[in-house]
């Protein structure tokens, strides 16, 4: 047991000493968290959008009025008119442009039927959908206030709400899969590198020609990462919390208890990759493309996964990533229980089990 | 039946261990037997990739052999690995300690490691970690060479193992930790430890009480260093003229040369003795090299080195 902390002890010192480790450990979540929050958002706000108004009356200023109080705009008029709108869209930054015909509001009053044209830069086809939407809804917003003062025969109202995520805000899908993916960055790379690194320098050998157990040198290795990346869970919940206004819905102790199954699985995966590689460079390599890939792709995280191929969708079942992102989804946005997630928590512990007994397996008691 | 520790028995016992890798297509040990003595200092003499390595690691139970049985302290190296790895020290040829730790965290950390503390056996480490005492908190990878080298002794020793393992502690070393270190390991012999050390230099032999000579994973020679001079078959003169790298050619083209080697700015010499109606003296060899146009020529006998009969052992080997 002395032996066994001792070890632990010096794991730290490895650790703290190494200050481009140390680096990687505590800025990674960070970082991302930082950038997901703030940069890598697709959430639209203040995307600028230009409004050509022929028309002049009532109706359209009304429309240009709500487009302007809109948060998510930020609406100016284009004086030069139609021949100008090409120009626009190549030499500024203008994503939308909103175009009102001459007598927008008679065509409207008596034709029953007036046309805006919405004409969106789609190079980047996701916020030009996005955009077009937002201003579709203000106009059908406008249209349906002036339906009610006259009065129609039948209307279908749409009743939306938005369950978990009412304001439609990026962080309750990105936190979760953040957490995923440093935990698995930070546990198999750090634990792959820990043991190669052993390997490289040769202290393996002296480890072995000693009568300290293989057994225990895993553990030892093990246990500092896994409090460390308890740490990074931690400082995740707290910036989503604090700075992303993101609360925990459901039990924290549940996510906690689930978040360190997931790191065990990626210790056992970084144990995996470390008796099948010789050299830090690989084993670097192999946790970076092998995991990092993987995770981001199959995760649900970014692509959601209902939406590829039926052999991706397959292959996405095997990524422990993905369980994890479902429950942490369930439990920290949802609010759900352990009755909820208990199916891919199994699938986690199992995983788990796997390939702690299959590295286990691979570990080799000598040199070759 | 279950084989146990028997003091009496030779420290190290290798019969026909051989090793192969690649599937066979290198052999890199074939058929070695030796043993070594309790409280023996024992030699493996040869250049790099002799096969020393190799056989370090399949006594300290780090690679199978796939020939031939081999037994530490009694134990037998492939059944009874997990007893040796408690009893051996074992120090590899690469420098392999923790270099981001500091000289006391290394030697307690290996102390700990090994189930005893510093303080326990500190009598047995205690000439070598005073040299480091100075240095206690500087961190093992900014030390010197020759204190790396007694850094990695003191964390092999600190256990009090019954048979020590020491591959190839002095290359690269600066001569004067060199001969530091050998002193070291002769105090050592003292407290009955038996110890087996690899080394490519062939000065270094002397030290050993034993040696064996190995070259291409084969053992050439096994004796004390004295005797396998003594059984140096022919009689050895140096040579020297001005022109070392020349007198060294003219020497082989010569009837009488049986073999010749460059050693420094010198050039050791064996005569034909058979097979020939007179065998030269060393008149004829300084007359001959004159009449090749060497100024001068001076000859010598001298009493063959370790090196000598290395290299007279490879030709033969080879031939």
């Amino acid at each position: 047991m002395n032996q066994l902390l001792t070890f632990i002890r010096k794991e730290f010192l490895h650790v703290l000493r190494d200050r481009k480790t140390l680096l990687i450990l505590f800025g990674l979540p960070i970082v991302q968290i930082l950038l997901f929050g703030f940069a890598l958002t697709n959430e639209v706000r203040n995307a600028n959008i230009a409004i050509i108004d022929d028309a002049h009356d009532e109706a359209s200023r009304s429309i240009i009025g709500m487009i302007a109080a809109s948060r998510s705009f930020h609406a100016h008029a284009l004086p030069g008119g139609h021949s100008s709108i090409d120009e626009t869209f190549r030499s500024s930054g203008v994503k939308l442009i909103v175009l009102f015909p001459a007598n927008f509001n008679t065509d409207l009053m008596h034709t029953q039927r007036a046309r805006v044209q919405i004409i969106a830069d789609a190079s980047d086809p996701n916020t030009a959908s996005t955009l077009t939407t937002y201003v579709s809804a203000i106009i059908a917003d406008y249209q349906k206030a002036r339906v009610q003062t006259t009065s129609l025969p039948y209307t279908i109202s749409t009743n939306v709400r938005m369950l978990y995520n009412p304001q439609l805000k990026g962080a309750p899908n990105f936190v979760p899969g953040v957490m995923a993916l440093v935990l698995m960055l930070v546990c198999v790379m750090m634990t792959s590198i820990a043991i190669v690194r052993e390997k490289e320098l040769g202290t393996m050998e002296i480890l072995l020609v000693s009568p300290f157990k293989p057994m225990l040198v895993i553990v030892a290795k093990v246990v500092p990462y896994l409090l460390l990346s308890l740490v990074n869970v931690a400082s995740i919940l707290v910036l989503s919390v604090y700075v992303l206004d993101l609360p925990v819905q459901g039990s924290v102790v549940l996510l906690v208890a689930v978040s360190t199954v997931f790191i065990i699985t990626s210790l056992a995966l970084g144990l995996l990759i470390s008796t099948i590689t010789n050299s830090q460079q690989t084993a670097m390599l192999f946790s970076m493309m092998g995991m990092l890939l993987p995770t981001t792709l199959f995760s649900g995280f970014m692509f959601p996964i209902e939406n590829m191929p039926l052999p991706l969708q397959i292959i996405s079942n095997v990524v422990p990533a993905r369980w994890y992102y479902i429950i942490v989804k369930s439990v920290m946005i949802k609010g759900l229980g352990f009755t909820a997630i208990w199916r891919e928590l199994l699938v986690l512990v199992g995983m788990t089990g796997l390939l702690i007994v299959i590295s286990l397996r691979k570990f080799k008691v000598r040199l070759a | 039946m279950k084989s146990t520790s028997n003091p009496t028995s030779n420290a190290v016992v290798l019969n026909g261990i051989g090793k192969t890798y690649e599937n066979g297509a290198v052999v890199a040990v074939h058929d070695v037997s030796f043993d070594v003595r309790p409280g023996e200092l024992f030699g493996l003499i040869g250049p790099d990739g002799a096969g020393k390595t190799s056989l370090f690691r399949i006594l300290t139970t780090l690679l199978l052999p796939d020939a031939g049985t081999a037994t530490v302290a009694g134990y037998d190296v492939v059944k009874d690995f997990r007893a040796i790895r408690g009893i051996v020290g074992y120090m590899p040829g690469k420098f392999s300690l923790y270099q981001d730790l500091s000289v006391e965290e290394n030697v307690n950390f290996f102390a700990t490691l090994f189930g005893t503390s510093v303080d326990e056996n500190y009598d047995l480490i205690r000439d070598i970690y005073v040299q480091l005492e100075p240095f206690k908190h500087r961190r093992a990878g900014k030390l010197s060479g020759g204190m790396k080298q007694k850094l990695a002794l003191c964390c092999a020793l600190i256990h009090k193992p019954h048979v020590l393992f020491l591959d190839e502690p002095t290359t690269g070393v600066d001569p004067v930790s060199r001969k530091e270190f050998w002193e070291m390991l002769q105090r050592l012999k003292e407290q009955g430890i038996a110890i087996l050390i690899s080394t490519p230099y062939m000065d270094e032999a002397m030290m050993c009480e034993r040696i064996a000579l190995i070259q291409g994973g084969s053992i050439m020679s096994i004796d004390t260093p004295e005797n396998i001079m003594q059984a140096f078959p022919a009689t050895l003169y140096a040579v020297r003229a001005t022109d070392a790298y020349h007198l060294r050619m003219d020497l082989l083209a010569e009837a009488f040369t049986e073999s010749c080697h460059a050693f420094g700015d010198e050039v050791h010499l064996t005569l034909h003795t058979e097979g020939i109606a007179k065998a030269a003296g060393m008149e004829d060899v300084v007359a001959a090299m004159r009449a090749r146009g060497h100024a001068d020529v001076e000859i010598r006998e001298i009493a063959p080195s370790i090196e000598d009969c290395f290299i007279r052992l490879m030709g033969q080997h080879h031939a």
